[in-house]
């Protein structure tokens, strides 16, 4: 029987009713449907429960995104029109991350505008800002600060980027600050604090070899840019890691809950049991698992042998090809779903306590608003 | 297969020396490149498998300790072949490629102390990108004594999001180092990257994101100047069947037939049951279509219903060196 037996169901709806859930991040692998799970739950609690919802995506198909109405990436929340709100007075705003221009406006906040001409000109900061391992994850962060610290919605719905490791997510901000706190950064910046010329004439001499190797594999003018960068950097310290600190601790209130996103897969299944313990390590609020892509057989009572069996006694006997068809097509389905269920209880039997929830696969994807509905229905489905 | 028909054959359908295969997340490409260095190691031919993103993904797939930095056999190949694996590590190859160009010594150890390589790495992941692949082309163009090391290498690269950015190292470095080693060296990788010894092939499934993804990726990689190979489909299954679907009471009288319940609860499930595997299908040949359109080669890996096994993985290292 279905997997979520073994674990307590999990209540979708009092999660998007309850005013005292702010925030809800939906994470997990790559490719198990987060951002269209993500869409779906913002949906619902527009439609159902009444809220102002922003859903905050970070790479969505095309093809969802434009029936959100998101035609372009311009880092603004927009209102999605067309949606069924009369009767619950609820909204649905949605946005696309774009890294970039989050990050320019960091710096922005940070330091004034001349300083930060020159940041954005320093080929460094154009390198970080665009493809800095764990840049999207950070400004992911930063964003929902930002949308938090408006205060404009009563629920934010956060898609996690598609990152090599769902921890990613959790990881950059601290990661951020190892990077500003790190010795490299603080040789590089000893120079620029004193006024110095050479970077390195300071030290002893066998850093004084470290130097000229430096120097020699990348360059003077990759040096002067890098001092450059690192200094410009400087002035905006305490503003990174105080942000990042603050977003940390508001992904550890109770306003918000975390919903960990898998498929039935053993490598989405181990990645969202990696996130489970790690939220369960840094007492963050795991609300539950949201199974996605379940095969369930219509007649569960029917097993693959039996149907296997039928359709060998049929194409003996002749005749009734297309039964013989259908009941092949059962036994597949039902082995598979067999499958699925040994591979999801993996996660249920290192976590008991997490309630969840499975999620049919739907035979087309999706990618307009009334799928958007089917899969908040199934979700929800108690 | 036949050990002394293997070589000629597989190096008929698969020219290239460096195979990079990319695909979208979830699309199984560490057991597909895994599949590709068994096929084309069979028959006494020696193959390096290689990974860049710390995953460890094939020491998973092949149930082994996490890999080193370090060229070592992972198995054998059916024929007397031998795979080899590398887990290419940033860090490691910045430290190797200092060490040869300038003999650091204790200097390298010093930087890696001070987190001069993290930080390096860091601040210009192109810098990283243009280690990776440096050591991926040292592997591949790497001979002892008149013989080449590898008969051909596999890279199991990063996903089809990252992988024009991955390769195209020189654009990357260039707008950070305009003369010196890394500017030569990301010149030299990106020569043999663009030459007709590397086929970058992309892994998909039959399902909508994978496969617009990569049509997505071929066009990027195509306008870049990368070489293209082959584009495979994991875990398909066969076109569907011409003819009608099968109606309610032909549906009846089967069951009956074949001595089952006919209660109208079973029928009608039965028949949801086949409506939605119908959709799934005609979804699955129209994106199939899709693929066909493109023009390159289309291989097809049929569905393991059990997982990538030992087994699974011979059987798609055969379907994969007999490709059409």
């Amino acid at each position: 029987m279905p997997s979520e037996d073994a674990a307590p169901p999990l209540d979708v709806d009092q999660i998007l009713a309850d005013p005292g859930v702010r925030i809800v991040v939906c994470c997990g692998a790559g490719g198990v449907g987060k951002t269209t799970t993500a869409a779906a739950l913002a949906l619902r609690a527009a439609e159902r429960h009444g809220r102002r919802t922003v859903v905050l995506t970070i790479d969505p198909a095309r093809r969802l995104a434009q029936s959100l109405g998101l035609t372009e990436l311009d880092n603004t929340p927009r209102q999605v029109k067309g949606i069924d709100v009369e009767s619950s007075g609820g909204q649905l705003h949605a946005m696309m991350l774009d890294m970039k221009r989050t990050f320019d406006d960091v710096v922005l906040q940070h330091t004034d505008p001349a300083k930060a001409a020159e940041i954005f000109a320093n080929p460094f900061y154009q390198a970080m800002s665009s493809t800095f391992a764990g840049t999207q994850e950070y400004m992911a962060m930063e964003k929902l600060g930002q949308l938090h610290a408006r205060g404009e919605w009563d629920l934010i719905v956060v898609d996690t980027p598609p990152s090599r490791s769902a921890l990613d997510f959790l990881d950059a901000p601290a990661r951020l600050s190892r990077f500003l706190d790190g010795r490299m950064l603080r040789l590089l910046l000893a120079p620029a604090r004193s006024g110095g010329r050479s970077m390195f004439s300071f030290v002893t001499a066998s850093f004084g070899m470290f130097s000229k190797v430096v120097q020699k594999v990348i360059g003077a003018q990759l040096l002067t840019d890098l001092s450059g960068f690192v200094a410009a950097l400087d002035s905006m310290f305490g503003g990174f890691r105080q942000r990042a600190e603050q977003t940390y601790r508001i992904l550890q209130a109770r306003e918000t809950a975390f919903l960990l996103v898998a498929a039935p897969e053993p490598d989405a299944v181990r990645e969202a049991a990696y996130f489970a313990g790690r939220l369960r390590a840094e007492r963050m609020p795991l609300a539950g698992l949201v199974l996605n892509r379940v095969h369930r057989p219509a007649v569960p009572d029917l097993s693959a042998a039996d149907s296997l069996a039928a359709a060998e006694r049929l194409a003996a006997a002749g005749g009734h090809e297309g039964t013989a068809e259908v009941l092949r097509a059962h036994a597949a389905l039902a082995e598979q779903a067999a499958r699925e269920e040994q591979v999801a209880a993996r996660f249920t039997g290192e976590f008991p306590a997490v309630p969840a929830v499975s999620v049919t696969a739907q035979p087309a994807d999706v990618h307009d608003v009334d799928g958007l509905r089917t899969i908040g229905e199934a979700i929800s489905r108690r | 297969m036949a050990a002394t028909e293997q070589p000629a054959e597989s190096a008929g359908r698969w020219p290239a020396r460096l195979h990079v295969v990319t695909g979208k997340g979830g699309t199984g490409k560490t057991s597909v490149a895994a599949a590709l260095a068994l096929g084309l190691a069979a028959g006494g031919r020696r193959t390096l498998l290689v990974e860049v993103e710390g995953r460890q993904g094939i020491a998973q797939l092949f149930g082994t300790d996490p890999l080193p930095y370090e060229e070592r056999h992972l198995t054998d190949a059916p024929g007397g072949g031998e795979v080899r694996a590398l887990a290419v590590d940033a860090e490691e190859a910045l430290l190797e490629y200092l060490d040869m160009f300038y003999k650091l010594g204790a200097a390298g150890r010093a930087l890696r102390k001070l987190g001069a390589i993290d930080f390096a790495t860091t601040i210009a992941p192109g810098l990283r990108d243009v280690l990776l692949t440096g050591k991926v082309k040292e592997a591949t163009t790497r001979t002892s004594g008149q013989r080449r090391a590898y008969d051909a290498v596999v890279l199991d690269a990063p996903p089809t999001g990252r992988i024009g950015r991955f390769l195209n190292v020189t654009a990357e470095t260039a707008r950070l180092a305009k003369v010196g080693p890394i500017k030569t060296q990301s010149e030299g990788v990106s020569a043999l990257l663009r030459s007709p010894m590397t086929a970058v092939h992309v892994v998909t499934l039959l399902e909508e994101m994978p496969v617009q993804e990569t049509v997505d990726a071929i066009a990027e990689l195509t306008k870049l100047g990368f070489p293209v190979g082959r584009v495979i489909v994991n875990g398909a299954r066969p076109p569907v069947p011409a003819g009608r679907p099968v109606t309610g009471a032909e549906l009846k009288r089967g069951l009956a037939a074949a001595g089952l319940p006919t209660d109208a609860r079973t029928v009608a499930g039965l028949a949801a049951e086949a409506r939605d595997q119908q959709v799934r299908r005609e979804l699955e040949d129209s994106l199939r279509g899709d693929l066909v359109e493109l023009g390159l080669p289309l291989t097809e890996l049929p569905l393991l219903p059990g997982g990538v096994d030992r087994a699974g993985l011979e059987t798609l290292a055969e379907t994969l060196v007999r490709a059409d």
